[in-house]
């Protein structure tokens, strides 16, 4: 009998059915990931359709309500579809792994908390096909405007609500995880930087999930229920709206770029054959940058009409994070000074997101200055900065570590000179992409248009250039994956000569359990 | 032959992609690249603290940048490095942080200064009620009388192609608001439906229109001119097509242009309508 159990415990078992049952955090890390890359096509297709309508000024393919319903999509479907299930689907493989447990904490809320989200987009993605099309309000969903959305409306309202709780629940099952499943002689300040950076994630999720929740009940409410929280024919204010919404949503954007800083913080010591350099004080960063993410929500406001001593506040607590901030990238650059550097794939995307990250924070920096934002707001030069820290920063980061931890998963290297291709595309053509919109967003090109003045098109032409060669290069990205899953030169177990921690103390590819007995970390 | 057919048809592609990237020089395009100076004292002020912190963003981009890419030549395992293992030195980590925070005091003083005077909206020469609606603007004259709407001036034909661009192609409206320079004018601001934002990059800042809420800002404007802008806030399916264009005339002129307008509302007319 034991033997029996014993051999059911050591092997998935076969089927479709292993994906919808498992509890395991590896296939779990799996269908986390492959979602996200679907997800991530479909929002790439978007912005293909976007960008090739701003091609020329005129309208060539779409109609004007069509392309505010693909902006919206694009949004949402990037952020709660791309970027988040891929951290979810990263801390998943690589948490137990990189403190020594066994599996996730709660693995059958971990399984639910996945199985929600195919449910949440595809309620989303169907609102494309309902009376009146998707959402066209952005993805911030303002009020009035968003209340005037046809049947899509509910849809989007209840697949925002799956979103926050399968993201709640995961966040609960990393934190119980980190906390109680350490391996013996892991104190806190010896964890790894990526588990980390997601402790305190986590935390920022619990914390603001809930209050996206309550904001958008209540734009649920106000157009069913005749409330009127946003209303002010009701005594209500459309303010109030943005306020709540960005209490969540500047939390939201670290939720997005604290488990980068955690990768690059791997990777970048790794192929620098040396330690980290200022451990310490990259974790009080990130702690300090968390915080502060909380008293800032309303430098996205700035033209709202707030009094003075608000703008003044919100305008000094911004630029204060840009200290931690920076202390992240000066320790960064210290761990690569008079180390012994190579230039695989994963370090190639750590160095490229340093760079790229910090031009997004200093464009960050500027649209703090509350005088200058009066201009900046709502333009391209928005458009550009969040692109720059989401794509170049969180995005590269992802790929980044999927590249660091492949051979760990799949057993196998993957093709390193396609690789190193992927890479000069992507690098390359995002700037092509994103740097021009700096230049359109100055010169008075506001956001979220399908048609412009004259003078913009140049540059606009340039971007849509670009964006068809980053989107294209990211097929290759699938391609040498699918290819390393395959089969590829076999992989030692520490894959890398200079990686450090209990991941590469593993076979590759890690056995379907790992850990069943704590190692010990002295 | 078959490669070769598609060969030069990809040439006619790629000669018609350069075609339309070359047709800058007509509207100078590639020079659309950075903030506009502006028009009024608020404006250059502006423009003046953007340079500055994008000045100190670029001395700091260099300093970091160059470090990387020192270590990048420098250190590679290629040329023999080998990793020393340093990884902590508090008084580094004080520097980093102090030395950063007093650049954003440096930052954080004449950014102050220059915020006090833009909200200061006391004592104005004249007020003017702005109402933004799907999609057009309404402008009233608070102490003179005169109100009216201002729409898109651009034909359907040219957004859909079907005509040549005019060069001021979604910046042209039936009625421009037209305001007197060197006086100081503010601005008062509401919607009728969603929210709107009524911008003219060269009057240095913009507000938002909101629903049940009056904003104010203000502007003087020191050259006459005709100056441009558009809504800024998404508010649907016109956002594109709702521009701004404000005419600055010298106080006379403004003076003529607002009894012309007073004449032509008494006698009924209150749309007489003046094309860009
Ligand atoms: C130095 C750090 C940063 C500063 C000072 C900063 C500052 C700002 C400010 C002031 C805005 C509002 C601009 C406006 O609408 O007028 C903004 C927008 C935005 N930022 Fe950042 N930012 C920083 C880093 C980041 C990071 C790390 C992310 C995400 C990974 C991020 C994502 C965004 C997004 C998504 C928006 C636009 C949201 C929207 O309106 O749709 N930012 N940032
Ligand atoms: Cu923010
Ligand atoms: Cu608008």
């Amino acid at each position: 009998m034991s033997e029996a159990v014993g051999h059911e415990h050591h092997g998935p078992p076969s089927g479709l059915l292993r994906w919808v049952f498992t509890t395991n955090h590896k296939d779990i890390g799996t269908l986390y990931l492959v979602t996200s890359f679907l997800m991530f096509l479909i929002g790439g297709v978007m912005a293909l359709l976007i960008r090739s309508e701003l091609f020329q000024p005129g309208l060539q393919l779409v109609d004007p309500h069509f392309f505010n319903q693909m902006t919206t999509m694009h949004g949402l479907i990037m952020i709660f579809g791309a970027i988040m299930p891929a951290f979810v689907g990263l801390a998943n493989w690589q948490v137990p792994l990189m403190v020594g447990a066994p599996d996730m904490a709660l693995p059958r809320m971990n399984n639910l908390s996945f199985w929600i989200l195919p449910f949440a987009f595809l309620l989303l993605v169907s609102t494309l096909f309902v009376s009146g099309g998707a959402p066209a309000s952005g993805w911030t969903i303002y009020p009035p405007l968003v209340l005037q959305t046809g049947d899509a409306f509910p849809l989007l309202i209840l697949s925002i609500h799956l979103m926050g709780l399968s993201s709640i629940m995961g966040a609960i099952n990393i934190i119980a995880t980190i906390l109680n499943l350490r391996a013996p002689g892991m104190t806190l300040m010896k964890m790894p930087l990526f588990v980390w950076t997601w402790l305190i994630t986590a935390f920022l999720l619990i914390a603001v999930m809930p209050v996206l929740a309550g904001a958008v009940t209540m734009l649920l409410t106000d157009k069913f229920f005749g409330t009127s929280f946003f209303n002010p024919a009701g005594g209500g204010d459309p303010v109030l709206y943005q306020h709540i919404f960005w209490f969540f949503g500047h939390p939201e954007v670290y939720i997005m770029i604290l488990p980068a800083f955690g990768i690059i913080s791997q990777i970048l010591p790794t192929f620098s054959r040396k330690p980290l350099f200022g451990y310490t004080s990259m974790v009080y960063a990130t702690a300090s940058i968390a915080f502060l993410s909380f008293i800032v929500w309303a430098h996205h406001m700035f033209t709202v009409g707030m009094p003075l001593a608000g703008e003044l506040f919100f305008m000094y607590a911004t630029m204060l994070i840009a200290v931690p901030t920076g202390v992240k990238v000066f320790n960064w650059v210290a761990t690569m000074w008079r180390g012994s550097l190579t230039f695989e794939t994963p370090m190639l995307f750590a160095i490229a997101f340093v760079v790229l990250f910090t031009i997004g924070g200093f464009s960050g920096l500027m649209l703090a200055i509350v005088p200058a934002d009066f201009q900046y707001h709502d333009t391209y030069f928005v458009v550009a900065h969040f692109h720059y820290v989401l794509v170049p920063g969180a995005l590269f980061a992802i790929i980044g570590a999927v590249y660091y931890w492949l051979p760990k998963w799949t057993g196998h290297m993957y093709d390193e000179k396609l690789g190193q291709w992927h890479f000069w595309l992507s690098t390359i053509f995002v700037n092509v992409l994103f740097f021009p919109q700096h230049f359109v967003g100055l010169a008075g090109m506001p956001r979220r248009i399908p048609d412009y003045a004259l003078q913009f098109t140049e540059w606009n032409q340039v971007s849509t250039v670009g964006a068809f060669g980053f989107g294209f290069s990211q097929l290759l990205f699938g391609y040498i994956v699918w290819k390393a899953i395959r089969g590829g030169q076999q992989a030692q177990d520490r894959v890398w000569e200079g990686a450090d921690g209990l991941e590469w103390e593993v076979p590759s590819p890690a056995p379907y359990h790992t850990f069943e007995t704590a190692p010990e970390v002295k | 032959m078959s490669t070769l057919r598609l060969r030069s048809r990809a040439g006619v592609v790629l000669a018609g992609v350069i075609g339309l990237l070359a047709n800058g020089p007509a509207h100078a395009g590639w020079g659309a690249l950075n903030m506009p100076e502006g028009v009024t004292p608020i404006s250059s002020e502006v423009f003046d603290l953007h340079m500055l912190i994008l000045w100190i963003c670029v001395i700091i981009g260099i300093v970091v940048f160059g470090i990387m890419i020192y270590s990048i030549v420098q250190f590679r395992k290629s040329k023999g490095a080998s990793a020393s293992h340093f990884h902590e030195s508090t008084a580094v980590e004080i520097t980093w942080t102090i030395i950063p925070f007093l650049i954003l005091v440096g930052m954080a003083i004449p950014s102050t200064a220059t915020l006090i005077t833009m909200e200061d909206t006391s004592d104005p020469d004249l007020t003017v009620k702005i109402t933004g609606y799907q999609w057009k603007w309404h402008y009233d004259y608070m102490d003179q009388e005169i109100d009216f709407y201002s729409n898109l001036a651009t034909p359907t034909e040219e957004i859909n192609g079907r005509a040549q661009k005019d060069p001021n192609y979604l910046r042209q409206v039936d009625n421009r608001l037209v305001v007197p320079t060197n006086r100081k004018i503010r601005f008062l601001l509401t919607s009728e439906d969603v929210i709107h934002a009524w911008w003219v990059p060269d009057l240095g800042m913009k507000k938002d229109a909101i629903p049940g809420f009056v904003n104010e800002m203000w502007a003087e404007i020191e050259e006459p001119g005709v100056y441009r802008g558009q809504c800024a806030e998404l508010c649907g399916r016109g956002h594109a097509y709702m521009p701004v264009v404000v005419e600055a005339k010298p106080p006379r002129e403004y003076q003529q242009w607002l009894e012309s307008r007073q004449a032509a509302r008494s006698e009924g007319d209150p749309q007489m309508a003046k094309k860009d």
